[in-house]
């Protein structure tokens, strides 16, 4: 036991936790908590916005695979906070957001700056601590990361009033900590795997559909050896895009509302269907009541509350995928003998599967236009390193990054693809890059996106945090035009953006370097200098505004009425 | 649709109660009533819940809640192997003697209690399943229910059932 402030002990247990980079703004509530982080050896990060700050802890977290910190204080550094938790929340990512509260005795009292940012987050986090007695505060870290880190991850917030920052308490700092109401599946009933491989092995026309769990447990390698050794071909759910490699000859890419005309088709004409850590969204499978009516479902998945929330499944596993995925390869190579490439010959569904891919691959169009959206990304990927980390804004930028970019190496692909949340990128990107400084990391941005968060750039130029905004600039909010231009018979409103601002000047106005791409050939240079730089790089891509996203599954219908082209 | 009593033990500390009837909300359950108190054990308390669902409804609601870290446990209440009880307070119009009287025998023979009586109304206390309560309701209302207040039910396993 030693004395100490809350405030010393938030801080030594997140060191405790390896923690060795927080993202967060200062202010009244956490000041005690500053003036300790002053003495420590965890970097801080000053961010302009706390959205971005929770954002950053976010992209940190998904290549992590481990929680990110992010500080606020009170009232609106708190509800600032709000928008990035709940992207966090929406895509099961481990964020452990420390507030500033006002002291105790003014809780209830609305105080100034007070704001009851526990009951505001309770529908978008795992868990909620507001330590009302200063000894509680290690256990209560402790707690926070052990919850936002295991089972089904997601963002944890811990308020801390003020006066308990500050008074003094005898501290023990537990090695760990149980919760009776928490214990995470992890292992999955060997019965039903069983019963899996049964289905598996039986299935005429297998198919797996890989979501965004396969990323979470790190299940990459099982994966593609379960898939390899049966043969299966694998779609993925956005959310999933790239956990399984996409120039690999079984990949299918993403399923879904922009999905791959080939992934949205097959995965329909599926006999079995092996859903590995996806939650079955209505962006991915399209109508509940319409998808998979006629094939077997298997599920695994870590939270029990998924399986048969969205649609009712044959078999259901619950357990972390990586550990179910191992079981099932085990249990596997006592049964089969591993098919080979001789299968593309001899099954008749992988044949299929090889002309469907075929078909719709060949029937992708392009604009004229030299410079397009498409073309630009295809040279972004045959730039980038396999390795290089890549996320996206949201919008057409992000639904043209999933239909024509690539992931090569599995885990290295992330978005906002739950709460699809404009301004997520790039902040993120800068968490992503502080988690690994060794690969380049680029945001796919559209305008409007990149408009919202681009403040951070002062964050990546001060504190020497390069990466690469990839601007596809349409001068519009080109996903609501689309729908305008497709549902709204043409009636164009808020959707223009005039080409405002010139974002090379935003970029060397904050000491960031701008490059305007109007060329292919530009494009390519700016990639390459880019890539050289260790500054970070705007590249500004004008592009046509009136280029639409195809294919498109259009909003409540069925993965069967994908509109392949206009 | 049947009607189902779920049990959640949960941590007995702030915010509980909250987190359970948010997450309702948010998700679109509709519960019929919910009662909390506090249990064998100091630090956990029991939520009863009553609904009227599907099957598959109240599988999920029971893994929601089981998802919620503060509930410890959550089991579904066999209706033919469980004892269950609400309370209802009413009070009625009173003013003449005979409907006094009427409502004495009622009363009785529905096994509840008189509890207070002023110069026009009489409060009554009537305990049991909902149904009984339901059907006790039925019988007084052409009184005149001045005001009425329900518990929720409260219910438990009958015989050991869990170690
Ligand atoms: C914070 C937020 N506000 C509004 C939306 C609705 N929305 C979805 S896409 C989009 C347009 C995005 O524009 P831009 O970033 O330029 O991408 P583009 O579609 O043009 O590629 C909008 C407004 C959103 N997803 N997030
Ligand atoms: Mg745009």
């Amino acid at each position: 036991m030693v004395e100490m402030s809350g405030a010393k002990a938030l801080i030594q247990a997140l060191e405790r936790e390896g923690v060795t980079a927080v993202f967060g703004m200062p202010g009244g509530a956490n000041l005690p908590i500053y003036d300790e982080l002053y003495s420590s050896n965890i970097r801080h990060i000053l961010v302009r916005h706390e959205q971005s700050a929770a954002h950053m802890a976010d992209g940190y977290a998904r290549i992590k695979r481990k929680a990110g910190v992010c500080f606020a204080t009170s009232g609106p550094g708190a509800t600032n906070l709000v928008t990035g938790i709940a992207t966090a929340y929406m895509d099961s990512s481990p964020i452990v957001a420390v507030t500033g509260q006002v002291p105790r005795a003014m809780i209830g009292k609305d105080a100034f700056q007070e704001c009851d940012i526990v009951g505001i987050c309770a529908s978008i986090t795992k868990y909620c601590f507001q330590p009302m007695h200063t000894a509680e505060v290690p256990e209560v870290v402790k707690k926070a990361f052990y919850i936002a880190e295991s089972g089904r991850p997601g963002p944890v917030l811990i308020d801390v009033p003020k006066d308990v920052q500050q008074e003094s308490a005898d501290m023990v700092f537990p090695e760990i900590v149980k919760i009776r109401g928490y214990s995470p599946h992890i292992e999955p009933d060997v019965t039903q795997v069983a019963k899996v491989i049964d289905l598996l092995l039986t299935a005429e026309r297998p198919i797996i559909m890989a979501g965004g769990g396969v990323h979470i447990s790190g299940a990459f390698a099982e994966l593609q050896a379960l898939a390899e050794m049966l043969m299966i071909p694998v779609v993925t759910t956005f959310k999933g895009k790239g956990v399984f490699p996409e120039n690999h000859p079984l990949s299918l890419g993403p399923i879904g509302m922009h999905g791959h005309a080939e992934a949205n088709k097959l995965v329909t004409e599926a006999d079995v269907l092996l859903a590995v850590g996806s939650r079955f969204s209505d962006r991915s499978v399209g109508r509940f009541d319409e998808f998979g009516r006629d094939m077997k479902i298997v599920h695994i998945d870590i939270d029990p509350a998924e399986i048969g929330k969205n649609k009712q499944v044959d078999v259901g596993i619950v357990g972390d995928v990586k550990v179910s995925l191992k079981i099932m390869l085990k249990m596997l190579t006592n049964r089969v003998i591993r098919k080979g490439e001789g299968e593309w010959e001899n099954n008749q569904w992988l044949k299929h599967v090889r002309e469907v891919k075929e078909y719709y691959r060949s029937m992708i169009k392009d604009h004229a236009r030299e410079v397009t959206a498409m073309k630009a990304i295809k040279k972004l990927r045959e730039l980038l390193p396999a390795d290089a980390i890549v996320t996206t804004e949201v919008g057409q930028c992000q639904m043209w990054t999933s239909l024509h970019f690539d992931v090569i190496s599995p885990g290295t692909f992330f978005s906002s693809t739950g709460l699809g949340t404009m301004g997520f990128g790039f902040p993120a990107s800068i968490g992503a890059k502080v988690a690994r400084p060794d690969v380049p990391v680029v945001d796919i941005a559209g305008d409007g996106s990149f408009n919202m968060t681009e403040n951070s750039l002062a964050v990546s130029v001060l504190e020497n945090i390069p990466v690469i905004v990839f601007l596809l600039n349409n001068y519009s909010l080109g996903m609501v035009a689309q729908w305008q231009r497709l549902f709204y018979n043409r009636r164009m409103i808020g959707v223009d953006l005039k080409g405002m601002p010139d974002f090379v000047k935003v970029a060397e106005a904050y000491g960031a370097q701008g490059i305007r791409a109007e060329s292919m050939d530009e494009l390519e240079k700016a990639i390459r200098t880019a890539l050289r730089s260790d500054v970070t790089t705007v590249i500004d891509i004008p592009i046509d505004p009136e280029e639409n996203v195809f294919p498109f599954m259009p909003p409540g219908k069925g993965l069967k009425d994908t509109i392949i082209a206009a | 649709m049947t009607w189902r009593i779920i049990s959640a033990l949960v941590e007995n500390k702030p915010g509980v109660l909250f987190r359970v009837s948010n997450m309702f909300r948010a998700r679109g359950f509709n519960i019929e009533s919910l009662s909390v108190g506090p249990t064998e054990e100091q630090n956990l308390s029991r939520i009863t819940i009553t609904i009227n669902s599907d099957e598959h409804t109240t599988e999920q609601l029971v893994k929601q809640l089981k998802k919620i870290i503060d509930v410890v446990d959550v089991i579904k209440l066999p209706l033919d192997n469980s004892v269950y009880r609400e309370l209802a307070l009413m009070k009625l119009k009173a003013e003449e003697p005979t409907t006094r009287l009427e409502i004495m025998n009622l009363v009785n023979v529905f096994r509840g209690k008189v509890v207070d009586i002023s110069k026009r109304s009489m409060m009554v206390e009537i305990t049991g399943t909902p149904d009984k309560i339901d059907a006790f309701k039925a019988l007084v209302e052409h009184y005149g229910i001045i005001q009425l207040a329900r518990t929720g039910v409260c219910a438990l396993p009958r015989g050991v059932v869990y170690e």
